[in-house]
Formats: C-alpha cells, structure tokens, sequence
C-alpha cells in the first residue's frame, strides 16, 4: 500500500520515502479520503469508488516533445485517448510541431496556469523543463514522468516515471541476438544523429559483447537503403546478425535480404510487414516499448492519485517488450490499429 | 550556345574537339569519371566494379535522374521546384491509400497520383506567372504545403505514418514490372532515366519548345518580344517536374513496397545539385540535360560507392559535400579553360 500526503507540494517525494514511505499522517488522510468521498456521491457517470473528487472534474495536462506526425507519438495519443474513454476524465495534449524548447516551456507555463488535477510530462531536457515540474509540485500539482527524463524524476518531485530506457533496451536486444548465436552484427541507423538511436546502438554493442558496427543510411530513400545494406553485407562476409534501428530501415533491409537465410535479422519498433517478417521466421524478433502504455499509464496513474492518493512508486518500465514468432500473429491487426 | 554545324559564311568553323569541350555537360562527364576512377582505384577489389555493384549505383542515381531531368530543362528555363521532394512523398502515399485503404487498382492509384502531380505543377506555374513570385518562394511553399497534407491525411485515414503491404496487394499486378521490374538483371528505372534523358535532351536541343526553354531562362523579356510564350513554356515544364515526381514516386513504391509520409526528403536540393554538377546555371539559360545525367549519375556513385570503401558512414555526409564540391570546381575549370581557349 502507497500513500502520499495531501500536502504533496510542501515537502518532496523523496524525503518521503526516507521516512519510511508510509506516512502517519498519509495514511490517516487516505482514510478520511476514503469517508469523505463516500459522502459526496454527486457524479454517477464516474466508475468505481468516488474518491476525493468525482472523475468527470478531473483534467490532466499531458505535455510532449513528441509531434502527432511521429509514427511513434502517434500511438502514445492513441493511448491518451483510450485511457480518456476508459477513465471518463479529460486530457489535453500539448506538443509543439517540431522539437522548440521554448514552445514547450510556453506549454508548461500554460498548462500550470490552467490550475488541471495532475500533469504528465516528457522532460526531454532537464535543465530546461526540470524547473517547470518543480514549478508545478510546488504548486500542489502532481506530475507523473514518461518517456524522457528517467535520470530526473526523483529530484524533481515527480510520483513517478513510464518509460523505457533506450539503452537498456538496446542491452536487451544485444544479449536475446548473442543467444541466437550471431556472433558479429551489423547495425543500420536510419535517421543518423538522434540521440535515442545512438542509444539503442551502444546498448546494443554492450549486450552482443562488443562486436558491431554501425551503418548510416539515408532512411528517407528506401532503395539507397536496400542497395546501401547489400553492398555492406558483402563487405562484411563475417556479419551473422543485422539490426535496424527502426521501420524505416528495416522494410528495405528485409528486401535486401531476400533469399538471403544466413543473416540473422531484428529490428526496433513495429509495423505491420515487419511482424508479418517475424511471424514468418525472415525475422528473429522486434522490440517495442509499447508506447501506447506510456501514454495510457500516466493518465490512469494521475486519476488513481488525484481520486485516491494512490500511485506506483517508482520507475514502471513498458519496455523492451520483444515480439516473435510465437505472438506476431496476435500483434498484426493491433499494429494496424495504431496500438502496437 | 547552340552550336550548329551548317557551313555559313556567318559561322566561325570551330574544331571539333574545341567544339566538344565547350559543350556544358563535359564537366560532368570528365567529373564523372573522376569519379568512377576514384572508387575503381579505392574500392575496385571489393565490388565495385561488379554487375551487382553496378546496378547498386545506378538504381540509385536512376531515380534520382527521373526527377532531375524535367528540373534540369526547368532550372534552364529560369525557375526552380523546390516541391519534387514533398511531391514524392505525397504522390507515393497516395498511391499506397489508393491500393492499400480505398481498394483502387494499381493503374487507378498511379493515374490518380499523375492526375494530382499535374494539378500540383499547374498550380505552381499559375502562381509563379500570376504574381511575379520568384518560384523559389512558391515552391518552398509547396514543399511544406504538401508535406503536411501528407502527414494530416494520413494519420486522419490510417492513424498510422507509414503505410506497406504493397507488395502483396500489387501482386501480378501488370503494371509492376513496368515500374519496378528488372532488365537483364537490371532495374528498370534505369531504362525510365536514359528514355527521359533521350526525349529531355531531343527537345532540348532539336525542338523549337528546347530554343524557348532557353530563349525563356537567358533574357524572358527579349524572349517574349520574339513571340516566345515564356509563360507557357513554364508552366509546361512545372507540370512535367511535378509528374516526374510521381512517376519516381510509383517506381519507389512499387519497388520498396511501402510508402511513409517523409519519403523524398532533400531530393529537391538533390535535384538541383545534380542538375548543377551537370552544368545548369542556377540562374537559368544555359546547361544540358546530358550534363543533368551524368550529374545523377555521379550522386548515386558518391551515395552508394561509400559503402564498397568500407568507410565509416559517420564521415558519409562529409564526403559526399566534398565529392560534389571538387565535382563542381572540377567542372567550373574545365568550362573556364575550353572558354579561354576559344
């Protein structure tokens, strides 16, 4: 059982938890919670118990770094959405086009100052957005971290974080290729100087043991890929195992391999002729960091908190989820969906 | 700078090996063996100079050259499109919806996409004559424009930004191998570049539409009071570099079997920087759609004969900056020397 005190914003979470991590006085607040929201009774269109509030008046801020354009942001909305539905409380999603710092310190100040129950946050840039979440703890307002920001979220008040760390992820896919047997690998990068894709490629490196190389492609141009991947393929006559760094490289690359059954092959992120490849066996396995959690966890994490002082502590990892043979099937129509 | 070889006491015989070496493209030609001879001698070993290797390259600078032949005759003319890039992107997706979401057949979804293209073009040729507009500003326009219809249909039919299956839907589709089928083991996009190379540079340089595209980009105004109908020559040629892009964008689809709502990013600058290796001037009048070819030609060797070197591709942009660069200085001295020599 977790509490928290009501006072949330007077004293941090972490010395919160130094304390022992069940508050007296959290706990005796929780019970009154518990008679007070009995007593109030108002809204029936909320689920559930009543809490401290109903669920129809609470409104939650998700702030994002990520643009709807983004294959990857747009199934995180499509988990905002669900968990709106599911929940009966009301989001709103402010992200700028393309990544603007200041847009989205604007969107924090805009966001604090619209008083909602709760916000959700990617800190993709600690000194820049770090002082906002404090801001916002500061004023009662409690923030639940995602997707960026995991180094963080402690020290800035935070209840907690969703997400994935793009380098464990790459640790974990590094190690499952090893086990495979692929004793060299060749790394694809698509889109070369995106931070979280060098990421996914040092963790990688880490869990394989050391040896892979990594190739930049111009993901924007599918046929320079496949015949880009070919020719690396021959110059490399030792490389036993090929990882894409995401669809964009990967739909060429398993044209480059066709016919091909000695390459081991994997790749990050889903799309739906990449399960059809793992469902197939043309690919060992994709990895997802099931996004659509990453959206629809904090919004349910805000409104247990917000209703019943109840939360997670800590980090509540949504990956690396790894699809193969065995699930792909399942996964298919889901991709499609919007949701995997 | 039509040279013609009729004797006319009026015409200066010229040699004809002076002759040849003030022609626009020879840069690009004499560039282009620089480098082949550069990747033969550093990469020869590791198959470069192989069939497969050779296709590799020119696939590549194939589909680049489709786009680059209309922007060469249109670059001569006095304009630019900076929208061929987003129009790729957008013709390719609406191929994709065209078969994969709204279950049109393959032919309908390419003539769909020509059909829009076309529009595209028109619109931009219209606006550029209407207002006087410098056509990099309307068409830097329809880049973003179209690249953002794009990604809004997109998520709004499929929730999705990228779009496969294809190869499936497609199968057996008579139309596939017209687009991405293959030749004597080789693509045949190729073929679609060296046809439209042929017919680009026919007009060019035979036709009475190839003296206005030049008469249209050197002096409009001298143009014009010669009865050359500079607006309409225009027009003509932004609708052929929008078409082009779909055209490129149905062999890419086709070939690769999915489309995303990016595809085509740069190819616009791509576009021109082949154009001007080959010896187009940025500001019009003067250049060759054989120059424009070799120019292609020398990107897709640079893009793809860095990975037979077995360099790290962290340098890959550096290089090709540097390729281009010495390709251009390489070009600029060549034309300098033939000039002075006259």
């Amino acid at each position: 059982m977790i509490e928290d005190s009501a006072e949330r914003g007077s004293f941090s979470r972490r010395d919160f938890l130094k304390a022992g991590g069940v508050g007296i006085a959290g706990a005796a607040i929780l019970g009154a919670a518990g008679c007070g929201g009995s007593q109030q009774g108002s809204s029936s269109k909320s689920n559930g118990k009543q809490g401290l509030v109903s669920r129809g008046d609470i409104h939650i801020e998700f702030i994002s770094h990520g643009p709807a354009s983004d294959p990857f942001w747009s199934v995180v909305i499509n988990g905002i959405n669900q968990a709106e539905k599911d929940l009966g409380v009301s989001v709103k999603y402010r992200a700028p086009d393309t990544y603007s710092v200041p847009q989205i310190q604007q969107n924090f100040d805009s966001a604090i100052a619209s008083n909602p129950s709760g916000i959700a946050a990617t800190v993709a840039d600690v000194s820049a957005f770090g002082p906002k979440v404090k801001k916002a703890v500061s004023k009662g307002i409690p923030v639940v971290m995602l997707n960026a920001g995991l180094d963080a979220w402690q020290k800035l008040g935070a209840l907690n974080y969703v997400g994935q760390t793009e380098y464990q992820a790459g640790v974990e896919a590094g190690k499952k290729m090893a086990q495979s047997g692929v004793k060299s690998a060749l790394v694809i990068n698509h889109q070369q100087g995106v931070v979280t894709l060098d990421q996914r490629f040092e963790g990688f490196k880490k869990g394989i043991g050391g040896n892979a190389r990594q190739i930049a492609v111009n993901g924007n141009d599918p046929t320079a890929v496949r015949n880009g991947v070919k020719t690396a393929l021959k110059q490399n006559p030792g490389v036993d195992g090929l990882l894409t760094l995401g669809p964009q490289g990967a739909l060429p690359t398993l044209q480059a391999l066709k016919g091909n059954n000695r390459i081991k092959f994997a790749t990050f992120d889903l799309a739906p002729e990449i399960l059809r490849a793992v469902r197939d066996g043309r690919m060992l396995f994709a990895i997802d960091q099931q996004q659509f959690l990453q959206g629809y966890l904090p919004v349910a994490f805000l409104t247990t908190y917000v209703q019943y002082l109840l939360h997670p502590i800590g980090v509540v990892p949504t990956g690396p989820a790894f699809v193969t043979k065995d699930n792909a099937q399942k996964v298919i129509s889901l991709s499609k969906e919007g949701i995997r | 700078m039509a040279q013609t070889a009729t004797a006319d006491e009026r015409v200066r015989q010229v040699g004809i090996l002076r002759r040849w070496l003030t022609r626009p493209e020879l840069a690009a030609v004499a560039g282009a063996i620089l480098v082949f001879a550069f990747f033969a001698i550093v990469a020869g070993d590791s198959g470069f100079l192989t069939l497969g290797g050779t296709a590799s390259y020119l696939e590549v600078a194939a589909q680049l050259g489709v786009v680059t032949v209309p922007v060469s005759l249109l670059m001569i003319a006095g304009e630019f499109d900076l929208s061929v890039g987003s129009m790729v992107g957008a013709a390719g997706m609406l191929i994709a919806l065209g078969v994969t979401q709204f279950g049109w057949p393959l032919w309908l979804s390419i003539a769909a996409a020509i059909v829009f293209a076309a529009l595209v073009g028109l619109f931009n040729g219209y606006v550029v004559i209407k207002t006087r507009l410098h056509s990099f500003i309307v068409t830097l326009g329809m880049l973003f424009a179209l690249r953002g219809l794009t990604i809004g249909f997109t998520r709004l039919i499929t929730s999705r930004t990228q779009i496969g299956g294809l190869d499936s839907a497609t199968h057996g589709s008579p139309l596939r191998p017209i687009f991405a089928g293959t030749v004597g083991g080789f693509p045949v996009s190729i073929i679609w570049w060296l046809v439209l190379a042929a017919i680009g540079t026919w007009v060019l340089q035979r036709t009475v539409f190839g003296n206005w595209t030049f008469g249209a980009g050197g002096d409009p105004d001298a143009a014009r009071n010669v009865g050359v109908p500079v607006d309409r020559v225009k027009m003509t040629l932004f609708v052929c570099t929008a078409v082009s892009a779909a055209l490129l964008a149905a062999i890419q689809v086709l070939a690769a079997g999915s489309a995303d709502v990016l595809r085509g990013e740069n190819l616009e600058l791509q576009a021109i920087a082949a154009s001007v290796i080959g010896g187009v001037l940025l500001t019009g009048g003067y250049g060759s759609v054989v120059g424009a070819l070799f120019g292609a030609l020398i990107f897709g060797m640079v893009q793809q004969g860095i990975f037979f070197t077995g360099v790290n591709t962290d340098w890959f942009l550096v290089f090709v900056g540097v390729m281009l660069l010495v390709a251009v200085l390489f070009n600029n001295y060549i034309r300098k020397r033939a000039s002075e020599a006259r």
